[in-house]
C-alpha cells in the first residue's frame, strides 16, 4: 500500500536535513506503528507525506498503491486515499464544520468520478457517524475546530476519516491531550475503521495507544531514519527501559 | 487665498461651469441654494484634503464623467431578484415606472423627488439637506452638497407602520456616460420598521445621498450590493439620525467597480440606540474601494458597531476611514469597530485610519484594523481533505468575510448575497 524508498527531506528555509532515508512499506490491512524521541522526524514524515509546504524532498521515492506521492497536490494525495489525522487540528474560523466535510467528501468523489452525495443522504452519513464518536450536532454546526476542546478536535479528526474512507490513514500523535477516556473513544473509531483494504500508520510518543490500537509492526525512528522494527513487543520494550538503549544498542 | 484652497474652488468652477440649479418650489429651491451655498465655501475636495488623503477625488470632481462601459450580464438575474418586494427601477438616475411596482403599500407613503419638486411645502423639508448638513461637521463633504443642490430623482419615503414587504431601489447601468445625482430621504415615524433593498451600479459616475431618520423605537434595515461593473464609480453618503431605543442596521456588499467611495455619517440623538455597519469589499485589478465611517455617540447607553472586510489583489486597494466619537454625557457607550483586510497577493493595498474621540469617562470603545494573506496553514488543512486550491480559498475568502455577512440579520438576504459573491469568486477564477 504504502512504499517508502530512501527518503530525504530537508526544511525549505534552512539547509537541515530532517529525514535521512526512510525506508518503510506498510501493507494493506495492516497497522504499522512509528515511535520515537521528539525531533526524530516523525511529524516530519507525516507532513511530507501529505504534502505540506516548507519541506523539500531532495532524494528518495514515496508511493500510494504504485503512484508516486511526492509527484501529487496534497488535495490529489487526498483523493488518491492518503489521510492525515493532523496533530494539531487547525481551527477555520467562518467556515461550518457541515460545510467543510461535505466540500472535502464531495470533492473526493468527483476527483474519483462518483457522483456528488446529495444533502440528506451526507447528513445521514454523517449524523450516524458523529453519533459513535460522540460528537453532537452542535459540534457539528459550529465552525471547524474552533472552541473544540483537545479531544473534541481529535474526536472531529476521526470523523473526518470515518466519511472520507481512506485507504492509506496517518495517524500524527492523535494520543497528544487526551484523557483516558478520550483515547478510548478515538481507537474505537479507528479500530471500527481495520479492514482488509486499508492501512494505518499510527504515529505516537507512547506505548499506551497502543494498547487500544494493536500495531502489526512498530518501528523506533531516530534521527530522520527507521532504526529498528519489531513487533508489538518493541512498544512494550520503549515502554520500559526509554529509548536511549534502543538508540545505543542500534547504533 | 492659498494655492490649495484655490485649486479646491478652481476644481468647483469647472465641474458648476455647465450646471445650473434645477427649477422646484419653495421647499426644494431653499435647501438647494443652501447646499450650493455650503459647496462654494468648501469647494471640490483635494489630494491634500486629510479626508481624500487615501482616495484620489479627481474623477468624482472632473465636469466631464469618465466613461464606463456597460457589463453584460448575460443570463444573471439582478440581485434580490427573487424576493417579494416593493421594486422601484432607475436606469442611469431615470426612473421606469413600467417596471416598477404601484407605489402604494400600507404603512408607508413613496413619493419620487421628481413628483414633489414643485410644490411649496413637503415633509421632507426637514430633513431634505438638513442631515446632509450635519454631517458637514466636523469634516466637508462637498460631493453630499453637490448632490443636495442637483439632485431630481430620488424618492421620499415616510414610514408609518410597519411594513410588509422589503423596498426594493433598482439601478440599471446602460449608458456609459451616464453621471447621475439620486436623492432619498426616508423618515421612520416612532415604532415604524422597514427594511430597504439597494442594488446594481446606477450609472457610469453616481452620486448618491439617503438620508434616514429613525424615529423613537423604529428600526431600519438596509442592505445594499453595489453592482459589479467595473468600470463605474460612485461617491454616496448615508446620513442618519437615529432617536431613543432605534435601530439602525446597514451593510453594502460591493465587487467590482473602478471607484467607490461610501461615506455615512450616523449621529445617535436618543438613549439606548443601537446602530450598526457594516460591508464587504472584493476588488482585482483597478478596484479602489473607500468606506469612510463617522458615528457620534450623543446619548447615553448607545450601542454602534462598525464590521468591514476587503478582499484585495493584483492591484486593487482599499481603504478604511473610521471614527467613533463619544460625547461628553454619553455615558455607557459601547462601540465596536472592525476593519480587516486579506490581500490575496503582494500588489494588493490597504490604508486604514481607525479613530476613537471619546469626552465620556464611562464607556466600552475599541477597534482593530488588521491586515493579511491566505492562512498556509488553513488551507493546507483543507486541501489535505481533498478540497483543492482554488474551491480550498474560496472557502477561506467567504470564512473571512462572514462576519461582515453575519451584520444582516435576515438569513435570506444573507444567503442570498452570499449566494452573488460564491458566483462571484467563481467567474473571476474564470475571467
Amino acid at each position: 500500500m504504502l512504499e517508502i524508498k530512501d527518503l530525504h527531506v530537508k526544511l525549505e528555509e534552512e539547509d537541515k536535513a530532517i529525514l535521512k532515508g526512510v525506508n518503510l512499506e506498510v501493507p494493506a490491512g495492516k497497522v504499522h506503528a512509528i515511535m520515537g524521541p521528539n525531533g526524530s522526524g516523525k511529524s516530519t514524515l507525516s507532513y511530507v507525506l501529505s504534502g505540506k509546504g516548507g519541506y523539500v524532498v531532495t532524494g528518495g521515492e514515496a508511493a500510494l498503491d504504485g503512484e508516486d506521492l511526492l509527484a501529487l497536490e496534497p488535495e490529489e494525495r487526498a483523493a488518491a486515499g492518503l489521510f492525515l489525522a493532523f496533530q494539531y487540528p487547525v481551527e477555520i474560523p467562518g467556515v461550518g464544520n457541515m460545510t467543510f466535510m461535505r466540500t472535502a467528501v464531495n470533492a473526493q468523489r468527483k476527483a474519483r468520478g462518483q457522483d456528488e452525495l446529495s444533502a440528506t443522504d451526507f447528513l445521514k452519513e454523517i449524523r450516524a457517524k458523529a453519533k459513535e464518536l460522540q460528537i453532537d450536532a452542535e459540534m457539528l454546526k459550529r465552525p471547524v475546530n474552533v472552541g473544540f476542546s483537545g479531544g473534541e478536535k481529535k474526536r472531529n479528526e476521526i470523523l473526518q476519516m470515518a466519511m472520507l474512507e481512506p485507504k492509506m490513514c496517518i495517524l500524527d500523535e492523535t494520543d497528544s491531550g487526551l484523557d483516558v477516556d478520550a483515547m478510548k473513544l478515538v481507537s474505537e473509531g479507528v479500530n471500527a475503521l481495520r479492514d482488509a483494504g486499508r492501512a494505518f500508520l499510527v504515529i505516537t510518543h507512547y506505548q499506551r495507544l497502543l494498547d487500544h490500537i494493536q500495531p502489526d509492526v512498530v518501528h523506533i525512528m531516530s534521527d530522520g531514519r527507521i532504526v529498528k522494527s519489531g513487533g508489538p513487543d518493541l512498544a512494550l520494550d520503549v515502554e520500559k527501559n526509554g529509548y536511549a538503549d534502543l538508540l545505543v544498542e542500534s547504533a | 487665498m492659498s494655492a490649495i484652497t484655490q485649486r479646491k474652488q478652481d476644481a468647483l468652477t469647472d465641474r458648476l461651469a455647465s450646471m445650473t440649479l434645477p427649477e422646484g418650489g419653495a421647499w426644494i429651491t431653499e435647501a438647494r441654494r443652501a447646499a450650493l451655498a455650503r459647496l462654494k465655501s468648501m469647494g471640490l475636495p483635494g489630494p491634500r484634503d486629510e479626508y481624500w488623503r487615501f482616495t484620489p477625488p479627481d474623477t468624482l470632481n472632473a465636469a466631464e464623467t469618465p466613461e464606463a462601459a456597460v457589463l453584460d450580464h448575460g443570463d444573471e438575474t439582478p440581485v434580490f431578484s427573487d424576493f417579494d418586494r416593493l421594486k422601484l427601477v432607475f436606469v442611469d438616475g431615470v426612473f421606469r415606472s413600467d417596471e416598477s411596482s404601484d407605489l402604494t403599500l400600507e404603512g408607508i407613503e413613496i413619493e419620487r423627488l421628481a413628483d414633489v419638486m414643485s410644490t411649496d411645502i413637503h415633509w421632507a423639508k426637514d430633513l431634505y439637506g438638513k442631515l446632509e448638513t450635519r454631517a458637514q461637521t466636523p469634516v466637508a463633504r462637498p460631493h453630499a452638497a453637490l448632490n443636495t443642490a442637483f439632485a431630481t430623482e430620488g424618492l421620499l419615503i415616510r414610514v408609518t407602520g410597519k411594513i410588509a414587504k422589503p423596498i426594493s431601489v433598482y439601478y440599471r447601468h446602460e449608458n456609459a456616460t451616464s453621471d447621475c445625482y439620486m436623492h432619498h430621504v426616508i423618515r421612520l415615524e416612532p415604532g415604524a420598521e422597514a427594511t430597504v433593498l439597494e442594488n446594481g451600479p446606477a450609472a457610469a459616475r453616481f452620486n448618491k445621498v439617503m438620508e434616514v431618520e429613525v424615529g423613537d423605537g423604529a428600526r431600519f434595515h438596509h442592505i445594499r450590493a453595489q453592482g459589479r461593473d467595473h468600470e463605474r464609480r460612485a461617491v454616496t453618503g448615508l446620513f442618519v439620525r437615529q432617536g431613543a431605543e432605534s435601530l439602525f442596521k446597514s451593510f453594502t456588499l460591493t465587487a467590482n467597480g473602478r471607484l467607490t467611495r461610501n461615506e455615512a455619517y450616523i449621529e445617535l440623538t436618543g438613549p439606548d440606540a443601537s446602530a450598526h455597519i457594516a460591508g464587504a469589499a472584493l476588488g482585482h485589478g483597478d478596484f479602489h474601494h473607500d468606506d469612510t465611517v463617522f458615528i457620534r455617540h450623543e446619548a447615553e447607553n448607545c450601542e454602534s458597531r462598525q464590521v468591514y472586510k476587503k478582499v484585495l489583489q493584483k492591484g486593487a486597494t482599499g481603504t478604511f476611514q473610521g471614527k467613533i466619537l463619544v460625547e461628553r454625557g454619553a455615558q455607557r457607550t459601547d462601540g465596536y469597530q472592525k476593519s480587516q483586510s486579506l490581500l490575496l497577493d503582494d500588489d494588493a493595498v490597504f490604508l486604514a485610519k481607525p479613530e476613537l474621540e471619546i469626552y465620556a469617562d464611562d464607556v466600552a470603545c475599541s477597534h482593530g484594523s488588521t491586515t493579511g494573506a491566505i492562512d498556509e496553514d488553513m488551507l493546507f488543512y483543507l486541501r489535505a481533505r481533498g478540497v483543492d486550491k482554488h474551491t480550498a480559498m474560496d472557502l477561506l475568502v467567504l470564512a473571512f468575510v462572514a462576519e461582515a455577512m453575519e451584520e444582516i440579520e435576515d438569513e435570506g438576504y444573507r444567503q442570498e448575497l452570499v449566494g452573488r459573491l460564491e458566483a462571484w469568486l467563481i467567474r473571476r477564477r474564470q475571467e
